[in-house]
């Protein structure tokens, strides 16, 4: 069981060893961890690593198998509404209903939290204006774009005033000007409202950029957990060098072993080296010292800092790609 | 339970409805154009058949045949007599499909007639086309009947005479066919509104968009069945009232009979609805609906009296009809629309129209899921 990254405050979910078994697969393994309020939090992995699973047991669309999860203070299990009036959705799938309009679309959702006529037209004409979408009440949902579609999804999960907003994939499918709009609603969602936001992706750059803290899931199970910064701190090396010499060293890897910061050196190709450092900048500065003293040629030089590309391989030692579908 | 939230799954499906003229066509039209087709199509009288006539005798008794066909021809025109030199000839042209039936008026018939020596007269019919060979059969019986009849009426105050009363005034086809045709509106709309429509948003993630919500499973369930009631019922009185005015049905706006005829298309809708929920509580694949559309609407259409009479069917198939919820809705509707009798004429129909209801909302109250 993993338990992990435990905020001091009171949890805006707390999630103690959940488990889903579909058959003889094992979705989610006794799986630990809480998210503060007000936090951006995020499960990072590739698909059929079980975050679709987690965040749908935590919404309670399906049951856990064993364990169990307090959202917005109530238990998934017990008080399966209270947690529904607590949360607001963005699911993976779009969920809006194209035959209808964009403001029939959060004024019949509205009602589904039995709020009275005039408040829910009165709130889905303010939460369209919140998402840009304002010019486009009248659009029928089918007309719109993916981003303005998506957007259309987080006004619907805004409709009854959540406290914890789940995003399930949010950006999947969506062109890189639609992933930014996105991207930078979640923030604002975040500053103005203080919500808690819990979403799922497999996009390393997302996580990054949203996230204070990030789960790594594979396999069913929370393999990391903690901030983009201290995850990749945890990587021997906080840069990647790609160096190549022409001719090739004297001494082989064994020249750039012995250079100041560096950690580690793999040979990638005659004259080709990888190297992590804890200093790009600094190895860089040896590098090129080292060629001149050499009199060898640097055809290339490329300095990077860590990734949480990085991370997930040093975690899962697999790529996303590597990983089980 | 809050009311409001089963209101706005009602409120979402009548918007999508409204919105889907192709689903209103499919629901109303269709129903219309087979009770026009089909209530043209059968149940009229045979016209303009041919039969080969054969005389092979020319005597007068012959001859008074042949009037008695050409009197056919000019009337009823059930057929249209076609002279034969030879028999072989006629029979060709019969298997061959040119002609309906032969008439064999064989030598010596007028003296045999004479004689009072056993006269016979003999039609032969293509049966491959059974209502032709019956209508052309009934015709010629009756016209042989009428060569039989004395010259002088029988005095005799002993024989007995059978007087046949309708009670009703003409009954046309089309109007025997417009309570089934009002029964499979409303079947279509439950087909697609409530099985097809449903699983598709089901399969597309549509559903998941109100489980998070704090709606419960009674108040879904209500949502659904409610909002396909209204659409069903919608259907239902659109084809009552187009079908009673292209079939001629009299005196449609009585009070009375309006009032009861709601209440049926109520029950009816009710128990319709509540069926395809129950079929469709578990499926999420599309293609299903779709794939037992046709088989459920032989299944449940054409074993309930409504294109033909029940007490006509074999054993196995008046078995389903007494289980098929249709049969009770086709009755209610042609004991009101047919008969203008009240709602105590329609009580059993409408006991097990609410019973059907009942127990298939029960079945589907267990089946439904709430979760994914």
């Amino acid at each position: 069981m993993s338990s992990i990254g435990q905020p001091a405050s009171a949890p805006a979910i707390a999630v103690e060893a959940i488990s889903k078994t579909f058959g003889s697969l094992r979705a989610v393994d006794a799986v630990s961890f809480s998210v503060a309020k007000g936090e951006i939090f995020g499960l990072l992995g590739p698909n059929g690593a079980g975050k679709s699973t987690l965040i749908r047991m935590l919404t309670t669309l399906i049951e856990p198998t064993s364990g169990t999860a307090r959202v917005g203070g109530f238990d998934i299990r017990q008080s399966p509404n209270q947690v529904r009036l607590a949360i607001g959705v963005i699911p993976q799938n779009m969920t809006s209903d194209p035959d209808l309009t964009c403001i029939e679309n959060l004024a019949i959702h509205a009602r589904l939290y039995a709020m009275p006529r005039a408040q829910r037209y009165k709130v889905s004409a303010e939460l369209l204006e919140t998402v840009g979408l304002a010019d486009r009440a009248h659009a029928m949902a089918r007309t719109l774009s993916g981003g303005m579609r998506r957007r259309l999804e987080i006004a619907r999960g805004l409709v009854h005033a959540p406290d914890i907003m789940f995003l399930d994939e949010p950006t999947t499918g969506l062109d890189p000007v639609s992933r930014f709009s996105v991207w930078e609603m979640i923030t604002h969602l975040r500053e103005r409202r203080g919500l808690t936001m819990f979403l799922t992706t497999h996009y390393m750059d997302e996580a990054d950029r949203l996230c204070d803290r990030i789960g790594i899931v594979d396999n069913g199970k929370i393999v990391a957990l903690d901030s983009p910064t201290a995850l990749k701190t945890a990587v021997p090396g906080a840069s990647r060098i790609e160096v190549q010499f022409a001719p090739d060293l004297a001494g082989g890897a064994a020249d750039l072993e012995a250079l100041p910061m560096v950690k580690q050196v793999r040979v990638a190709a005659a004259g080709i080296y990888r190297i992590s450092s804890d200093s790009g900048p600094a190895t860089a500065e040896a590098l090129v010292d080292l060629a001149r003293r050499q009199n060898l040629g640097l055809t290339s030089l490329n300095v990077q800092t860590t990734s949480l590309d990085d991370v997930f391989i040093h975690f899962t030692g697999h790529g996303l790609e590597g990983a089980k579908a | 339970m809050k009311l409001t939230r089963a209101l706005a799954i009602v409120e979402r499906d009548l918007r999508k409805f409204r919105r889907s003229p192709s689903l209103i066509m499919v629901s109303l039209v269709l129903p219309l154009v087979q009770l026009i087709i089909l209530g043209n199509a059968f149940g009229g009288n045979i016209r303009n058949a041919t039969l080969g006539v054969v005389n092979l005798d020319n005597g007068p008794a012959a001859v008074t045949v042949i009037e008695k066909l050409q009197a056919v021809y000019a009337n009823a025109r059930t057929f249209i007599p076609r002279d034969y030199a030879d028999e072989g000839q006629a029979v060709a042209a019969l298997r061959l499909g040119r002609l309906s039936a032969v008439l064999i008026i064989p030598a010596h018939y007028s003296r045999d007639v004479l004689t009072r020596h056993r006269p016979r007269l003999a039609l032969i019919t293509d049966n491959t086309d059974r209502t032709t060979a019956g209508g052309v059969g009934a015709t010629m019986s009756g016209l042989v009947q009428a060569l039989n009849a004395p010259q002088v009426p029988s005095r005799d105050p002993g024989a007995i005479q059978l007087q046949t009363v309708e009670v009703y005034p003409y009954i046309s086809y089309m109007k025997y066919l417009l309570p089934g045709s009002v029964t499979l509106a409303i079947f279509i709309t439950a087909m697609i509104g409530g099985g097809i429509l449903y699983i598709d948003d089901k399969s597309r993630g549509l559903h998941e968009g109100y489980l998070v919500t704090p709606i419960t499973k009674w108040e879904l369930i209500l949502g659904f069945n409610l909002a396909g009631v209204i659409k069903g019922m919608m259907a239902g009185a659109v084809t009552l009232v187009a079908g009673s005015m292209i079939a001629g049905v009299p005196n449609f706006f009585a009070p009375l009979r309006l009032g009861g005829l709601l209440v049926v298309t109520a029950f009816t809708a009710t128990a319709l609805i509540g069926m395809m929920f129950f079929l469709m509580a578990r499926i999420s694949d599309p293609l299903v609906p779709r794939a037992i559309f046709g088989v459920l609407n032989t299944l449940l259409f054409f074993p309930s009296g409504a294109v033909y009479p029940i007490t006509g069917f074999p054993r196995w198939l008046r078995l389903i009809s007494v289980v098929d919820p249709f049969t009770y809705a086709v009755h209610a509707y042609r004991s009101l629309l047919l008969k203008q009798s009240g709602l105590a004429a329609v009580t059993t129909d409408l006991w097990v129209l609410a019973l059907t209801s009942a127990l298939m909302l029960l079945g589907a109250t267990a089946m439904f899921k709430r979760t994914l």
